[in-house]
């Protein structure tokens, strides 16, 4: 049967992580090698890096540590960040990425997901939605979360998806960083929008959301977050036998 | 010496990293010679099964592995790699694989419950019907990844691993010298290493 994924993200800067981690038997809690190999270990099905940087420097840098990382582990890597045209998903995937995430970049140029998806194939192609709730209805949102671009959120997901994105991660911007659970609102009408796989983000403090992710929205196929993980709030050992325990499908290492 | 065949298709980093990691010599290539000089081939590939097809044909590198093939030499298809083992699919149209092994490929939407999602994206558990020594150091209900939307049919009788996706989907099979993985072990963790270390092993 297929398995619920746990997706830790990682935010890469000047081929450092970013948010300080607090690992026993890490020697170096930034380097991104390093937790890469750490979270492939412990059971994480997938990892997300995320180019924070700004500069076309960093960006060789950031491709210089996927390259390393991708030599390193064997699961499925997304990377994420400063994708505006074809060039960006041609520069990370031949470094070592699998899929790459596209989020204002695919704003900016509608026809982007539909060219990359031409291109390297739907499974290349991730859509991420930054989406928050404006006078009761679900917006799209730029730039980090820092910008309402008045579109709504489950037109433009679906959209996307007809163009060829063959997954979607929806980062509610209502939940992220409360740690109190994840949207299932939001992620059920995105669920009832699309046949393609959804992975909910946005909002995990325990062990215990991802259980009520799972158990409320069954077809939800992944559960990603950042903090939890890197803080070691959420161990994913312990959060897959949380989940096998609660009869919801995991795969355990 | 590994080759895996470069005809425009697809990563291969992490392909050629996973032979690096478990000490084979390897090389990415669509030179005939050093594909013939081998000792064993990797077929592999994403997207589309008529463009790929095309593109394998257009660079004659179809023409070599069905020589390489029936010089008995260990191939071993991945994904779209493995599809393109088989005679036809039905992915868009109609369109001609390389008949290593009988089967067709069919659209996962045709068979699967419709409530699941298509691609069929993630980990999934592995059944065996039958012994392969791809798999002699992994066990059944070993989790593997797997990426995509259309599957191997009307084939029973070369299967060697099931998935379960609400019914048993293909998700290796073999012919003699010949075989494929519908998921990729290049991206399935140390279970993935295990069997490309397999596939290593055997002898031509």
């Amino acid at each position: 049967m297929i398995t619920k994924r746990i997706i830790p993200c990682l935010d890469v800067k000047d081929s450092r992580v970013v948010k300080g981690v607090n690992f026993e038997g890490l020697n170096d809690v930034s380097s991104p090698v390093e937790l890469a190999e750490y979270y492939s270990s412990n059971g994480a099905d997938e990892l997300v890096f995320y180019d924070i940087t700004a500069s076309f420097e960093q960006r060789a840098l950031f491709t210089d540590i996927l390259k390393q990382v991708a030599k390193t582990i064997f699961i499925p890597l997304t990377v994420g960040g400063g994708i505006n045209e074809l060039s960006d998903f041609e520069r990370v995937l031949s470094c070592g990425a699998d899929k790459v995430s596209v989020n204002s970049g695919a704003i900016r140029n509608p026809s982007l997901v539909y060219e990359a998806a031409k291109r390297y194939g739907d499974q290349c192609v991730v859509l991420s939605a930054d989406i928050k709730r404006v006078n009761g209805t679900f917006h799209v949102f730029a730039k980090g979360g820092r910008e309402d671009t008045g579109m709504e959120a489950i037109d433009w997901i679906h959209r996307c998806v007809e163009s060829g994105a063959g997954e979607v991660v929806v980062n509610s911007i209502d939940t992220d960083g409360v740690k109190g659970g994840f949207d299932i609102e939001m992620l059920q009408a995105v669920l009832a929008a699309v046949k393609v796989p959804v992975i909910a983000s946005g909002g995990a403090g325990k062990a215990e959301d991802f259980v009520t992710l799972f158990k409320s929205l069954p077809q939800i196929s992944a559960g990603l977050a950042a903090s939890v993980f890197h803080f070691g709030e959420v161990k994913i050992p312990e959060l897959k036998k949380l989940l096998i325990k609660n009869q919801i499908p995991a795969r355990i290492i | 010496m590994v080759a895996i065949i470069d005809y425009g298709v697809g990563n291969l980093f992490s392909l050629k990293s996973s032979f690096e990691f478990l000490g084979e010599s390897v090389i990415v290539t669509n030179d005939s010679k050093k594909i013939s000089d081998s000792d064993r081939i990797i077929l592999p590939g994403v997207g589309a099964f008529g463009d790929a097809a095309k593109k394998l044909n257009d660079s004659k590198m179809a023409e070599l592995v069905l020589e390489q093939a029936k010089k008995g030499k260990p191939i071993l298809g991945i994904c779209l790699g493995m599809q393109l083992l088989f005679e036809k699919s039905f992915e868009y149209g109609q369109h001609s694989g390389l008949s290593l092994i009988p089967g067709s490929v069919r659209p996962l939407r045709d068979i699967v419950d419709p409530s699941l999602d298509i691609p069929h994206i993630g980990w999934n558990s592995l059944s065996f019907p039958k012994h392969c020594e791809l798999f002699k150091y992994i066990n059944e209900g070993d989790y593997v990844y797997f990426v995509h939307s259309f599957y191997g049919a009307d084939c029973e009788n070369y299967v060697t691993a099931y998935t379960d996706y609400s019914v048993k989907v293909t998700a290796a099979v073999a012919y003699d010298n010949v075989f494929g993985t519908q998921f990729h072990p290049e991206k399935s963790g140390n279970v993935g290493l295990k069997i490309l270390k397999a596939f290593c092993e055997v002898r031509s």
